[in-house]
């Protein structure tokens, strides 16, 4: 084991560069310390992106073991260090936040007017941390980035945000609050069972069956308040509603993930035994999610909840994949994860593009757009397309290898997941053709302008992505294929294991 | 090259065209994907001949690798043998028939470019879907060709009529894909391949296993056959999923005849003939798209019958006539449904573009109630649809006779129960095949006209581009039967089809077809005169005969005028319960149940109890000595008590 700071802390620490950058540097309220600090966190971003890219270049994808790996001394006598590393499963939810958040940062370029420097170093802190989560092998580093995660984002919701953001802002924390506590309790009781909080160790240790079933729950509480499942999805749409665009892009686009991230790193491979036993309870929730919430996001009459509610219907779809713990289902499962990611990013920033301009989400208030907006109806159709699953777009292969490998394991779990994409079809269709086609009737929609420069380069890269995904994504899925056939492997050797063990002590007995 | 020059120009032109278009201006978008796909043709012709007479092996171009995860493989590949060579040739010839066409079909459009963009990307879909050689690129043909189904139909934006069947073509259609996807992953299951060559050589292992599905044991291919087929009534509108059909009529009529007669939605039977190898095995599902063939066809049939629009008149004869083919699929006569299918690609487009022509003439009217007389003023167009007719009643020497005849002795020759209901039913709609078709050309270029004089003094034969298309439809039309009779369902169909299509040889009804006795080879022959005669008697001889028909049999004419009501049953059983219970989630579960005993519940709990709390913060000092009175008190009873004196 390699130890000392090397790549990922480069990238997860140089978006704190642009942080000191913007307060040494960009004093004063004036116009030039305001473009001066849009810059900075710009160009910060951007460094930290290409930077990450490298990770993707060096990564061997011939092997399951953790790449890049830090190890620095923190607290010796409490076995506690800072452990830094990235397997196959978290080298694209690295990526993805490196990637969104420069697209986030150009998209409140003009939006946010007021306190943009605070704005820029509440994102450049969000990107951090975010970075750090999914890279940490460290149960006390991952609960502080974790946790870390929420601080910037209350804030961004709560100062940047709309009407209601307090009481979104509390539904989050109420919901957040009872998976988080649990955790941390799973998590002491974790270090005080293997003696150490590497999490290496922790994934090589087993655990008592009895004591599994009880960590596998608390960890759920929290993985499933922030993927959201349903019921307790309910803070999804109030969050997404009342915070700005880019804080919806990087919260649709990156903390969902770090439920199923949570899920696919701690509940599946450290309780094999437990995960099998609520397999069943999470088919039913996430069966219930995607059919229930796709009926919900039909009747919404604001653009944000719809692709709100749509989200949970999506996540609904990793949950499955993950706990059919099939090499197409979590596979599936993980790649569905990046392309909401992208995809539903995009759609907030569609919706952002005409809230700009009009300042309402309500849907009714639209229509008729591509006479005014060709371009934007053509993004905002691929993106469309793409949510649908259509193949050829990033959408599709999620889903087809999640469905395809939840056929495997439970008919019933693959027929009603499936029905959610026709109903996936029918709402955002109906968004789509009450928003963009029709006659344009409305006299303030008249002087509507079409993309600007700044958006098409928003949505170009989104857009490419997109087709890439959808049409190469050999790109994507070969590099964690290892990964995800060791966590296959492991699960199947630890029910094995476990099968034998129990018909060793019936015979015994 | 050819072979990718074939498959990929027009997806070229529809990029160029379609990001660059607005740039390029009309014309210059127009000629390039009219030049595309018209390349795209002639390759098609050169490797159907080369495939089919000169010796050239069927072949698998390696495009790209796809999706690939743990065993699961899929490939972009290219599949060429006498089955994707003939999707081919209909596809490629069609549609640059219909490209040439809408030059001047749409010439007074603001939105040229995109609109043969579209048409382009349509036809590369198609393609894809036809030269497959896995069911997961199929899969992406399938839902291509349905995403550019829902734009065409969708292309004018401005009509709530169009944007709703356009909608309605994708979800209807989703419906389908939803049993194909189902299809899709039970393949996987049971073959752990998706590719069509590994499937075909594995399905004899697999005949007898059966496999679990939502909590029924059954036979294993019988249920995949049975998913895909779903798929299939989907996207070739099958009777009950048939609706999307006759409304995607809202759509530019280039587009009805290209999309909605001649390729996409004849996937269906393609795709049923490309995994002859798998149904082969499945008698009860043959038995099944059998029924369902039969019954589409006179059910389809019988609404033409009273339709009054004249482009839903051909809509559900062409839902008739995929009927036609289908029932030949459940015989085993694949030949004969992919004959039938490459006939009925010509006369309908033919039909589809010549009504075209009728509505261009007659300044976008489409009720025939208000045409008639119209022959003297487009007279190319009126023989043209003569001809369309012809081919489509199946009379002699025109390609329908020989298309038709050999599905219908196919039927009569399977010998069983189902191949007779068939045969019935085929008889049946072939009468009202003819009727309905005379029903249409005289309602709309004989007798009086019925149009106002404006309309009357504009009509107008229509320009040499549009005129040209349907001259070499028109020869499509009588020639495709008796030069391709023999090579397609001849005696020696296995020679002309090669390992592309597979028969098992007890199901020999189209071999027993060929031997059918003379009165039922001319059995459908009958049936059309009759029909024929029908119309000439209710629409020529006696033109009030039909008002006095209507006022006899006032509840069949309202089944067939209201389409046996299928729309407004889906309406109450499917449409509105959705939107209750869509409402009924949000308001009553998001809202009343989840938040109400969560988060609001217990901000609400929490309030209260903070008001009561707050009584207590009176800020009368003799209130808090009072309570602290209370207070010791409690406490040194407690004490007192605790301690025990």
């Amino acid at each position: 084991m390699s130890s000392g700071v090397g790549l990922l802390s480069i990238v997860t620490f140089l978006p704190l560069v642009g942080v000191l950058a913007i307060l040494l540097l960009c004093r004063g309220t004036g116009e030039d310390a305001i473009r001066n600090s849009r810059m900075a966190a710009l160009w910060t971003s951007l460094a930290t992106f290409v930077v990450s890219l490298f990770l993707w270049f060096r990564f061997d994808s011939g092997t399951a073991d953790f790449q890049f790996v830090e190890h620095v001394e923190w607290l010796p006598e409490f076995n506690i260090a800072y452990r830094m590393g990235i397997d196959g499963i978290s080298l694209f939810f690295v990526l993805l936040s490196t990637f969104l958040t420069p697209i986030c940062i150009l998209s409140s370029w003009t939006a946010v007017q007021v306190r943009v420097k605070e704005y820029m170093i509440a994102f450049l802190a969000l990107e951090t941390l975010m970075v750090g989560m999914f890279c940490a092998l460290d149960l006390v580093v991952f609960y502080v980035f974790f946790e870390g995660v929420l601080i910037p984002m209350f804030l961004i919701i709560g100062v940047w945000g709309g009407e209601r953001r307090i009481y979104a802002a509390f539904k989050f924390f109420l919901f957040t609050l009872l998976g988080s506590v649990l955790m941390l309790l799973a998590l002491l009781a974790v270090y005080l069972e293997v003696g150490t909080t590497g999490i290496v160790q922790a994934l090589a240790y087993s655990f008592p069956p009895d004591l599994q079933i009880w960590l596998w729950l608390a960890f759920f509480a929290s993985f499933a308040v922030k993927i959201p499942m349903w019921p307790v999805h309910t803070w999804l749409p109030d969050a997404h509603v009342e915070a700005p665009t880019a804080g919806s892009v990087i919260l649709a686009g990156v903390l969902l993930k770090m439920g199923g991230y949570g899920f696919l790193r701690f509940s599946l491979p450290m309780f094999p035994e437990a995960s099998e036993f609520f397999t069943p309870l999470i088919f039913v929730l996430s069966c219930v999610a995607v059919i229930y919430t796709s009926l919900v996001a039909l009747a919404q009459e604001d653009m944000k909840k719809l692709i709100a509610y749509s989200s949970v219907a999506h996540m609904g779809f990793v949950t499955i994949g993950i706990f059919t713990a099939t090499n197409q289902g979590i596979a599936g499962a993980i790649f569905q994860m990046l392309s909401h990611g992208i995809v539903s990013a995009a759609l907030f920033l569609c919706v952002g593009v005409v809230y700009d301009r009009l300042h309402t989400r309500e849907i009714a208030r639209y229509g008729g757009l591509v006479h005014r907006m060709p371009a934007y109806a053509a993004v905002f159709m691929v993106f469309t397309l793409a949510s649908v699953g259509l193949p050829g777009t990033s959408g599709f292969v999620g889903e087809f290898l999640v469905l395809l490998g939840a056929f495997e394991v439970n008919t019933w779990v693959c027929f009603l997941a499936a029905t959610g994409v026709i109903l996936g079809a029918a709402y955002m269709l109906y968004l789509y053709r009450r928003v963009i086609f029709g006659k344009l009737e409305r006299v303030e929609l008249q002087a509507m302008l079409d993309l600007t420069p700044r958006e098409i380069a928003v949505f170009a890269p989104l857009v490419v992505l997109v087709l890439w995904m959808g049409i190469y994504p050999s790109s994507f899925l070969d590099p964690i294929q290892v990964s995800v056939q060791n966590l296959v492997d492991q699960h199947l050797a630890a029910m094995n294991a476990a099968g034998e063990s129990t018909a060793f002590a019936a015979k015994g007995h | 090259m050819l072979h990718l020059a074939a498959v990929f120009l027009p997806l070229l032109a529809a990029i160029v065209v379609g990001l660059f278009g607005r740039l390029m201006g009309d014309r210059p978008s127009q000629l390039m994907t009219c030049l595309a796909v018209t390349v795209s043709a002639a390759c098609s012709v050169v490797i159907f001949i080369d495939i089919a007479y000169g010796g050239g092996g069927p072949e698998t171009l390696h495009v790209l690798d796809w999706i690939r995860s743990g065993g699961f493989e899929a490939h972009w590949a290219l599949r060429f043998d006498t089955l994707s060579a003939v999707m081919l040739v209909v596809v490629n010839g069609v549609s640059a028939c219909v490209h040439w066409y809408s030059i001047g079909y749409m010439g007074h459009d603001p939105h040229k470019p995109r609109f043969m963009a579209y048409l382009s990307l349509f036809t590369f879909s198609m393609l894809m879907l036809v030269t497959s050689d896995n069911l997961v690129q199929l899969f992406f043909g399938w839902e291509g060709v349905g995403l550019c189904s829902y734009l065409l139909i969708g292309f004018w934006y401005d009509r709530p009529a169009a944007n709703a069947a356009a909608i309605k073509a994708f979800i209807v259609n989703r419906v389908g894909d939803f049993g194909f996807a189902l299809g899709i992953f039970g393949i996987w299951l049971v073959f752990e391949t998706v590719h069509f060559s590994s499937i075909f050589v594995a399905v004899p292992d697999h005949v007898g296993e059966s496999i679990s599905f939502i909590g029924m044991e059954l036979p294993a291919i019988e249920l995949l056959c049975f998913l895909l087929f779903i798929g299939a009534m989907g996207k070739s509108a099958q009777i009950g999923l048939h609706t999307w059909l006759p409304d995607a009529m809202e759509g530019p009529t280039p587009v009805s005849a290209l999309i909605h007669a001649a390729t996409m939605v004849t996937a269906g039977v393609f795709m049923c003939a490309r995994l002859s190898p798998l149904f082969e095995f499945a008698p009860d599902t043959l038995a099944f798209i059998t029924f369902i063939g039969a019954t589409t066809a006179f059910f389809a049939a019988t609404c033409a019958l009273t339709q009054t629009d004249i482009k839903r008149v051909i809509a559900y004869s062409t839902c008739s006539q995929l009927g036609y083919m289908f029932f030949a699929i459940g015989v085993s006569a694949y030949p004969a449904a992919i004959f039938h299918l490459m006939t009925h690609a010509c006369f309908k487009a033919l039909l589809f573009l010549g009504a075209g022509s009728v509505i261009h003439a007659m300044s976008g009217e489409q009720d025939m109630r208000r045409m008639g007389g119209i022959w003297r003023q487009v007279k190319q167009t009126h023989v043209l649809m003569w001809i369309g007719s012809f081919a489509l009643a199946g009379l002699p020497y025109f390609s329908g006779y020989f298309s038709k005849d050999s599905i219908l002795e196919s039927a009569w020759g399977a010998h069983t129960s189902i191949g007779d209901y068939a045969f019935t039913f085929g008889v049946l709609a072939a009468v009202m095949t003819a009727f309905y078709s005379w029903r249409l050309l005289f309602m709309t270029f004989m007798g009086a006209s019925r149009a106002d004089e404006k309309v009357m003094a504009h009509v107008h034969e229509s320009p040499v581009v549009m005129l040209i298309p349907l001259y070499v439809l028109a020869a499509g039309a009588i020639v495709t039967g008796f030069v391709f009779v023999d090579a397609f369902v001849g005696e020696d169909w296995d020679r002309f089809w090669g390992s592309s299509i597979l028969i098992l040889d007890q199901n020999s009804a189209m071999a027993e077809g060929h031997h059918a006795p003379d009165y039922i080879k001319k059995l459908p022959l009958v049936a059309a005169l009759i029909g024929i005669l029908i119309a000439w008697y209710m629409y020529i001889l006696k033109p009030d005969a039909p008002a006095a028909l209507r006022s006899h049999f006032e509840p069949v004419y309202q089944i067939s005028f209201n389409k046996w009501w299928f729309d407004e049953i889906y309406e109450v059983v499917f449409v509105r319960p959705a939107r209750f219970l869509a409402r009924l989630c949000w308001k009553g579960g998001d809202g009343f149940v989840i938040d109400g005993f969560g988060p609001d519940g217990l901000a609400a709990v929490t309030r209260a109890l903070a008001r009561r709390a707050s009584i207590f913060q009176s800020g009368y000092i003799y209130h808090y000595a009072f309570a602290m009175m209370v207070g010791v008190v409690a406490l040194v009873s407690w004490y007192l008590f605790a301690v025990g004196i």
